[in-house]
């Protein structure tokens, strides 16, 4: 089987447009008929992933592999990278500003929920020269 | 899926303005007329409402119908109220309904007094094993909504028949035990603000059977009250509901009723999708209770209603004043027989899947973006799909060729013209020239 492709450029700094990604992916994984729970999953992983792009990266880009047996997010930003991702990893920990908790984000449950809710997740980050989110989920 | 939206082709040009309107892509325009793509379709009755040809119906059951049967019993939805001009008093509706020929009355608001006291039961103490916020069941446009787009939302619909339903199945009891007739010699009328429940009373969500014998539009009932109501000189007492049912026609009524504030009251198609979405993605604040109105303002919005939503709900409101908070509870008896609850689960209706076999709707998927990619993304609606996606896909499942595209066509038409001027063959908005004489904007 042919693995499928998404692209979605998120903007920076644009709230109103975040979780547009999320949505449009969601629409395609119901065309292909995943499993609802699948789609619940995805979407809550690539909407956390697009926020924290934006809050903290000015945006990026985010690619989905669909393949038989798995699908695939890798959200990718050149923002100023995470010092300590052990820290990161903790619920409840952010570094978001002031102006983004006023918005109701910046909660520190974005990379707890993203792990959560994958199967395996990978970070891959530098500071000064960006972050990269791998998050798989099995079908 | 049933639906009860209809085309008059006679009125239909073609025109396009429908399907551009419509929030589940339904509607295809093919061969100068609008069609309805039936799986799609929710009732949602939106194309009804922009149609500028006045083309699109709602199938609703004629008045005479209620001469079929031996008895008829009115069952009108609040909305109803939110009609008239100056109306203090409920009971000169009801009675100038009686009037142009019904037996006997029995208000949807009641039952919805019913269905309001059974909703915080099941908030306090019956549902406790469900997933928050439950989703209100009251509005079949969202219902159907959940059950096509919405799978993982399905649990949090209560399982709670529609006022008009228990309305119908008192109603007919009621009925029998005052007059000895059979059941079925009893037809009884839902005077219906949408096309939407002209569906769910024929082919119920919730219940095996129909409990409504027919469902008769509130334009048309509207036209004979008009006529009957100035003649109704002190009604007697038939009003027999409080305010939290009569607030049911307007949004947020429903949630009022449950006497907390942790609820979300949302009408309007575009904005229940989009608190759909939210939800399902976990982004919603933590509410107990979830309203859902497909039409703007609640039912008074519903497209077969005459007055504008916004004058009927301050005339329901004002009607509202006064009243008693509440007058009916719900019956232990629909409790402990479950007359009260859905006899049938919601079921996952997967109408956007492109094939069953998961390779076979990537593959698909694949060649629709591939095509969309190509198309000029104006999604101007003239090769008769909502959007270039949408042709896209109808291409890709046989319904349309590329050459539907008016773009594609005018391509191929300079270059069997052999002209070098492209300009020429595009629409105004890709032409790169003015044009010859033509003034620039």
């Amino acid at each position: 089987m042919e693995p499928l492709h998404l692209h979605y450029d998120v903007d920076g700094d644009d709230f109103i447009s975040a979780g547009e990604a999320s949505s449009e992916m969601k629409k395609v994984l119901r065309r292909l008929g995943f499993d609802p729970d699948i789609i619940r999953r995805c979407a809550i992983c690539m909407y956390e992933g697009e926020i924290n792009m934006v809050i903290h990266a000015c945006g990026g880009v985010a690619d989905v592999d669909i393949n038989e047996h798995d699908i695939v997010m890798k959200l990718s930003d050149n923002g100023p990278g995470i010092e300590d991702v052990e820290k990161a990893m903790q619920e409840g920990y952010s570094t978001a500003s002031h102006n983004v908790r006023e918005l109701g984000f910046g909660a520190g449950m974005g990379l707890p929920n993203m792990k959560r809710y994958s199967d395996e997740m990978t970070i891959d980050t530098a500071v000064n020269v960006g972050t990269t989110v791998t998050m798989k989920i099995k079908v | 899926m049933q639906h009860s939206v209809t085309l008059d082709k006679s009125r239909c040009m073609g025109c396009t303005t429908c399907m551009k309107h419509c929030p589940t892509e339904a509607i295809r325009v093919r061969r100068g007329t609008a069609h309805i793509l039936k799986e799609l379709c929710i009732d949602c009755g939106m194309c009804i409402r922009v149609c500028p040809h006045k083309a699109k119906k709602a199938v609703c059951d004629p008045f005479d119908s209620i001469k079929n049967f031996e008895y008829s019993v009115a069952l009108p939805a609040p909305s109803l109220y939110g009609q008239f001009h100056n109306l203090d008093d409920v009971n000169i509706v009801l009675q100038a309904l009686l009037d142009i020929g019904f037996d006997d009355i029995y208000e949807v608001s009641k039952a919805a007094e019913m269905v309001s006291d059974l909703t915080r039961k099941l908030i306090k103490e019956l549902g406790s094993d469900m997933p928050r916020p439950y989703i209100s069941s009251a509005c079949p446009v969202a219902v159907r909504l959940i059950t096509t787009r919405f799978p993982k939302l399905i649990p949090h619909v209560t399982n709670i028949i529609a006022p008009v339903e228990l309305a119908a199945i008192h109603a007919r009891k009621e009925v029998v035990k005052k007059t000895g007739l059979a059941p079925e010699k009893i037809g009884i009328f839902f005077i219906t603000p949408c096309p939407a429940k002209v569906t769910s009373g024929k082919y119920s969500l919730t219940l095996n059977e129909p409990v409504i014998d027919g469902s008769i539009s509130m334009t048309d009932i509207y036209k004979r009250l008009l006529v009957a109501m100035p003649k109704v000189k002190n009604p007697p007492q038939l009003a027999s509901s409080g305010l939290i049912g009569i607030g049911w026609s307007t949004s947020g009524g429903e949630s009022s009723a449950l006497l907390n504030d942790r609820h979300l009251a949302v009408d309007g198609i575009d904005n229940i999708i989009k608190i759909l979405e939210d939800l399902e993605d976990g982004m919603l604040p933590e509410i107990e209770f979830l309203e859902l109105n497909a039409c703007t303002q609640g039912c008074v919005g519903g497209c077969l209603t005459v007055e504008n939503p916004f004058v009927a709900k301050s005339r329901v409101k004002h009607l509202m004043k006064y009243m008693p908070v509440s007058k009916n509870k719900v019956d232990e008896n629909d409790i402990i027989n479950a007359y009260a609850f859905a006899e049938k689960p919601l079921e996952y209706i997967p109408v956007w899947q492109l094939d069953e076999d998961r390779s076979a709707a990537m593959e698909k998927y694949a060649k629709i973006e591939e095509i969309k990619n190509s198309m000029p993304g104006l999604d101007c609606g003239s090769c008769g799909a909502p959007s270039c996606m949408a042709l896209a896909e109808n291409i890709v499942m046989g319904y349309a060729s590329e050459e539907d595209c008016i773009f594609r066509m005018r391509e191929r038409m300079q270059y069997m013209a052999g002209s070098d001027n492209a300009d020429e063959y595009l629409p105004p908005p890709f032409r790169k020239e003015t044009g010859k004489n033509k003034k620039s904007l």
